[in-house]
């Protein structure tokens, strides 16, 4: 599985009309359990992240990727900028120079993006946040996937995706806003957890062609 | 949705620059969302950083001035701000002593404040924190984010700063700052809810008849939702899961404050206020000193929230000191 820059460039585009799309079903989200901003913060961070890509788009994969982090970390606020912000900065330092990413790239930068939001979170799978959605597909990254085509490959971190972000409905949240909550937490679907897995959904579908 | 607004996307800019133009002894920082005291700088004192998200007016640039902050950094509506606005707030201000950061106990708050303070030491300010969890409604567990801070959080603008007016050293405001947070405890309760306006509906559904028990001040529910019930009532039960859960003893010396969420009009205020006092009266619990008013909003949401502060005499000493901001002024007038 390679990924270029030009591709790089279409998943983080297509994420930004995504989290568009997706806004107020997002806030939707966060107002059950948290403070009904998820979708308009995430869809302003990357509105501003789509502006400054003229900016980098000659540069390497680590810098794009850095330059997207810290455009987050500076437009996004509450608690998804510094999350999401550093996943992007950690993912970038992971690839530094590197003009086109093979598996063992991505798999990499995906694991390096979980590092800097436990990092930043200090949060565990379970704990209902966006590190429920990253961890399986972080784990099943670190599982040989020598037999496996690229399209299987995709379509599996899909669906783990999918499974892991459904699965914290549930669950009784143990940190951000919705932890206040206690018992009224459960039966809702995390929003970070929700937005992670449009982000996978993306990465995935540019590399597949399909996007 | 209802409101006096140009443009949802602006209403924090339109807001802090209404707010310069009505007060001159602020000064907004060029480019940021970020209000300072004027000619802060001239003073060689610790700096006293707050802030968060907007939506909670009078706080946080409401308390900038004599014997309280330095800057006060806004976010847009109930979301923190980001850490390039935080450290611009920190340098605007610095006067090589150090800047204590005061903080409440929200992720996006702890996180962005952390960035933006690993920043301002790369710039060779020294900075320290303390992060407020006044409210008792929320479970304070090592597993969770822990408890939140709500209003109470004035009163430790108001102790530390006076603190940091004496010019102590960053270790020692930062101290008083952290003892008047371990003596703090607060609990709100809403009748309806409020609009953040760049979503245009209400956060939550409440009816007629029924209130929100133990809320944030970010218009998230509260931790029950139950009849609605008389002032006497109210104060029962904010006051009984306040006082005990530091716990407050008879004898003990406290400061009240009954904070008003944005449409709560001041009349039910002070009768919530004399509910309250009965309740302390009773309880062989003596009020050193009351403030009534709108402290820290939730934009529109109607409501009120309590908090006490144990006193002892250091701090009654910190809290008696004058005090010339926006909102908060006693003791005379003190230029800078």
């Amino acid at each position: 599985m390679n990924c270029n820059k030009e591709q790089v460039i279409n998943i983080i585009k297509n994420i930004a009309s995504t989290m568009e799309k997706n806004k107020e079903y997002l806030t939707e989200l966060d107002s059950a359990i948290g403070d009904a901003d998820h979708g308009i913060n995430m869809n302003r961070g990357f509105k501003a992240v789509v502006e400054k890509l003229p900016e980098v788009e000659d540069k390497c994969i680590g810098t794009i990727l850095k330059t997207i982090g810290m455009t987050l970390v500076s437009t996004v606020g509450g608690a998804s900028g510094p999350l999401y912000g550093t996943a992007f900065m950690y993912a970038g330092r992971e690839v530094t120079g590197e003009k086109e990413l093979d598996l063992t790239d991505i798999k990499n930068l995906f694991r390096a993006a979980l590092e800097g939001l436990v990092k930043r979170g200090k949060a565990k799978p379970g704990d209902k946040t966006i590190v429920d959605t990253l961890t399986p597909v972080v784990d099943y990254f670190k599982s040989s996937l020598d037999e496996k085509t690229d399209n299987e490959i995709l379509e599996e971190i899909v669906s783990i995706a999918k499974e892991s972000m459904e699965a914290t409905k549930p669950l009784l949240a143990k940190k951000g806003r919705a932890s206040f909550l206690k018992e009224r937490s459960k039966g809702h679907l995390d929003p970070g957890a929700v937005s992670c897995y449009l982000m996978i959904k993306e990465f995935a579908a540019v590399l597949k062609g399909v996007a | 949705m209802k409101k006096i607004i140009n443009d949802p996307e602006q209403v924090v800019d339109e807001m802090l620059t209404g707010m310069v133009m009505a007060h001159p002894e602020i000064v907004r920082v060029n480019g940021f969302n970020v209000l300072i005291r004027k000619e802060s700088k001239k003073k060689d004192k610790v700096t006293l950083i707050s802030g968060g998200g907007s939506g909670h007016e009078p706080a946080h640039g409401g308390f900038i001035g004599y014997g309280m902050l330095d800057a006060a950094v806004s976010g847009e509506v109930f979301t923190s701000p980001t850490p390039d606005q935080i450290l611009e707030a920190i340098k605007a201000v610095d006067t090589g002593k150090g800047s204590l950061l005061i903080v409440k106990n929200y992720s996006g708050d702890v996180m962005n404040f952390e960035m933006a303070s690993e920043m301002a030491e790369m710039d060779g300010i020294e900075i320290e924190q303390v992060i407020i969890n006044d409210d008792v409604a929320v479970e304070d567990s090592t597993y969770t984010t822990g408890r939140r801070g709500i209003a109470g959080t004035i009163f430790v603008h108001k102790i530390a700063g006076a603190m940091a007016e004496k010019g102590a050293s960053l270790s020692e405001v930062k101290r008083v700052a952290q003892k008047a947070i371990n003596n703090l405890r607060s609990k709100g309760m809403a009748l309806t809810s409020c609009t953040v306006p760049s979503v245009g509906k209400p956060t939550f559904e409440i009816a007629e008849d029924e209130m929100e028990v133990g809320l944030g001040i970010h218009g998230e529910p509260g931790v029950e939702k139950i009849k609605i019930k008389s002032a006497a009532e109210i104060a029962e039960n904010l006051v009984d899961s306040i006082v005990e859960d530091l716990p407050f003893k008879s004898g003990d010396e406290v400061a009240l404050l009954i904070n008003g969420l944005g449409s709560t009009p001041l009349m039910e205020l002070y009768i919530l206020n004399k509910s309250v006092q009965d309740l302390c009266r009773k309880r062989g619990i003596k009020v050193y000193k009351t403030y009534v008013d709108e402290y820290m909003t939730s934009l529109e949401m109607a409501g009120a929230s309590i908090s006490m502060l144990k006193l002892d005499d250091e701090l009654k000493e910190l809290l008696d000191e004058p005090a010339d901001t926006l909102v908060l002024k006693q003791g005379g007038k003190k230029d800078d």
